[in-house]
């Protein structure tokens, strides 16, 4: 039992750190993220989430979390965290047909894939402004639209870091195999983003905090608002161990992985909203201004917690697993009361 | 990272599993005092086995297990339901601020028989005055032939009638606030400690008040240095069990299918709003987990930090949570006081105050970890 990183994985950390910060020195926002993909795609990064046989690298989960985990805490546009995600629900969910049709061309640069919400019969696409295919997740389905159409009908996107596009859905062929399976691998890497969403609101908090002087004394030193800060610590810490575990459990364990990924994302979804809103709180009036970016992390919290599947669809599920579902007490699943001798 | 237990560690959770199967003591007694005694009984059969100090080193006789065979251990006795032992002050607090601060005659004075429950005892800091701010304790201690005269009152003391040993603070000196208290070992059998309990809201008493009245502690009883109290008091309440967070989210998974039990008997496991109070429950009772977990890896081999925090708070509130659950699913029922859930619906208020209010979990998170000013 170690519950921690190794060196290679603290490695990929700071080097992916590296490159966000990189790229926010430059003053980089949504508008060039087309080119910060290419930079990505050409470093390699973009291939890790497509297994080895069909010619990218086939990182762990774990591994891709924390790649996501920078990104969001960077608030780097969705097109890696769609391409990753399509890329596993396809390696998770495509059958013996599907995965070498669409995977080979995920791991090569002009083979960006789009993530997409099935919406009133029609689906939303998160950042497909040049991406080749789009995979559209449902509660229950998945399905490819290959090739993501040429003329994109813009819709107005509450995450202003990231573009939303209509799309009609009819000839988008569903992926036949296993879909809870690649659904639940991809809301990992839904929830690892949404850590560090989380982690940089209150990083931004805690620095404001620091700073701001009311009354003679900085803020932070004002109990109303260092419990705050306080909370957000344990909601971090919190949402972080439960995609960490659920990532390792993609990866070793996968039989246990309903119940992991469905923790993972009900802590990342609460914890970056609640996080994102106490943050601009603790902001004050200058947290309400568009120019300050913590609305941008709020916005980012809301989408975020609404793609895949509804945090009160895992709610659910968690309760079915847990004692209340009609399968779970007819096959015993109940925790049972250890006999005292 | 490895979320599995390693064979080594395998190993030794099946050793505590099976010895916990062909020894556990049954049913506990409803009566607080023969509950006591059999807890003390455990703690005998326990430290016969060598359990007793699983944490201890093992030049003091212990089993000199790792963070998280420690965890481990703990969360096997939460899982097979056995009772704590009755010395678990002495076996968490006292025996490791003697072999941290005490002289070699004072090891071999404490140690053993703390281990073996001869000798139980209890800890004399909180004071009417001093609860949170503990460095304002007024218990005096006064110079006298051979050693010191105590004054004062301490409350919110567990065992002190049973208690053989009190690891007491109080201030030996006029000096300024941090280095003017004693660490002291108080003998408790003696004219001039007068014990009286406590009836808290659950009409029981696990809690007293110590009045000490001129109570006499010898010199070769005082703990590091004279005056350096504080910094030995802050150290002992660092040596908090590691993995007591696995172990207590064990604790409340199987309360909690207790809880889906009593959901189903009222006929509310279709109930949206229930099922997803009950979602929140499971899903915080699992990140505690894994959270202890994580906290383990970070302490390393060395004493856990402020982050054991972050569990504490966490804990308080979801005990509390979920006994509130289980009281709204009743119905008229819950107005019937002496149910297992309205026990514990009362029982759960003081986990937000016991060991370190979640106020005061909540300045050690700011100001030590994410290193906010300081108000003070």
């Amino acid at each position: 039992m170690r519950f921690d990183l190794n060196d290679e994985q603290r490695a990929i950390k700071d080097a992916i750190r590296e490159v966000c910060d990189a790229r926010a020195s430059r003053g980089e926002g949504a508008e060039t993220d087309g080119a910060f993909w290419s930079e990505l795609a050409k470093s390699g990064w973009t291939q890790m989430a497509v297994p080895q046989e069909f010619g990218g690298q086939g990182s762990g989960l774990l591994e891709l979390s924390l790649v996501l985990e920078e990104m969001g805490r960077a608030l780097v546009g969705g097109a890696y965290l769609g391409h990753a995600a399509a890329a596993v629900l396809i390696a998770a969910s495509g059958d013996e047909q599907q995965r070498p049709r669409w995977l080979p061309g995920l791991a090569t640069a002009d083979g960006r894939a789009a993530l997409g919400q099935a919406h009133n019969g029609g689906a939303l696409l998160v950042d497909a402004s040049g991406a080749a295919l789009a995979v559209i997740a449902g509660p229950e389905t998945a399905a490819v639209l290959d090739p993501v159409p040429g003329a994109l009908n813009e819709a107005a996107s509450l995450d202003v870091t990231r573009t939303l596009h209509r799309v009609e859905s009819a000839g988008a062929e569903r992926l036949r195999g296993d879909v809870d399976r690649g659904l639940d691998r991809a809301e990992v890497l839904l929830a690892a983003e949404l850590v560090g969403v989380a982690q940089r609101a209150m990083e931004l908090a805690v620095e404001h905090a620091s700073n701001r002087q009311q009354f003679g004394r900085p803020i932070g030193a004002y109990q109303a608002v260092s419990h705050r800060c306080a909370d957000m610590l344990v909601q971090v810490e919190s949402a972080r161990s439960a995609v960490l575990s659920a990532a390792w459990t993609a990866d070793h364990e996968p039989e246990q992985l309903p119940f992991a990924a469905s923790v993972a994302k009900v802590t990342a979804a609460s914890a970056a909203w609640q996080v994102a809103a106490a943050s601009l709180q603790v902001h004050g009036g200058m947290g309400f201004t568009w120019e300050y970016p913590i609305h941008r992390y709020l916005r980012r919290a809301a989408a975020g917690a609404r793609l895949l599947r509804s945090v009160d669809h895992h709610l659910d599920r968690i309760a079915d697993q847990n004692g209340l579902g009609a399968e779970a007490v007819a096959a015993g699943a109940v925790q049972p009361a250890y006999a005292v001798p | 990272m490895d979320l599995t237990l390693s064979p080594e560690e395998l190993r030794f959770r099946d050793e505590i599993r099976a010895w916990l199967d062909q020894n556990h003591p049954g049913p506990a007694p409803q009566d607080t005092e023969q509950n006591f005694d059999f807890r003390l009984a455990w703690q005998r059969t326990l430290h016969e086995a060598g359990y007793a100090g699983i944490a201890w080193p093992r030049e003091y006789g212990g089993r000199g297990a790792t963070l998280v065979e420690q965890a481990i251990f703990n969360e096997e006795m939460v899982r097979a339901r056995a009772p704590a032992p009755a010395n678990i002050l002495g076996l968490i607090m006292g025996g490791p601020v003697v072999m941290a601060h005490g002289t070699d005659d004072q090891k071999r004075r404490f140690l053993a028989r703390i281990l073996s429950g001869d000798e139980l005892w209890c800890q004399g800091f909180s004071e009417p005055d001093a609860g949170s701010d503990l460095a304002s304790v007024r218990t005096r201690a006064e110079r006298a032939e051979g050693g010191w005269r105590i004054s004062g009152q301490k409350v919110w003391t567990s065992y002190a009638h049973r208690a053989k040993w009190c690891m007491l603070l109080a201030r030996s000196s006029d000096g300024a606030r941090y280095r003017n208290l004693t660490y002291f070992i108080c003998d408790m059998r003696q004219d001039g400690v007068t014990v009286r309990p406590l009836r808290q809201i659950t009409g029981e008493s696990e809690f007293n008040e110590i009045f000490f009245d001129g109570a006499f502690v010898p010199d070769e009883n005082v703990i590091g240095s004279v005056d350096d109290g504080w910094n030995i008091a802050l150290a002992t309440l660092m040596f908090e069990r590691p993995g007591l967070g696995a172990a207590s989210a064990l604790a409340i998974r199987l309360q909690l299918g207790e809880l889906a039990g009593l959901i189903r008997q009222n006929g509310l496991d279709d109930d949206a709003s229930v099922r997803r109070r009950f979602a929140r429950l499971v899903v915080e009772t699992e990140t505690i987990r894994l959270n202890g977990y994580r906290g383990l890896a970070r302490a390393g081999e060395g004493v856990p930090g402020p982050e054991g925090s972050i569990v504490k708070i966490q804990w308080a509130s979801l005990n509390q949570a979920m006994t509130e659950l289980a009281f709204d699913v009743q119905g008229g029922a819950a107005l019937e006081s002496d149910s297992t859930w309205a026990y514990r619906l009362l029982r759960a208020r003081a986990n937000s105050i016991e060991g370190g209010t979640s106020e005061i979990q909540r300045n050690i998170l700011a100001e030590r970890v994410l290193q906010l000013p300081r108000l003070r």
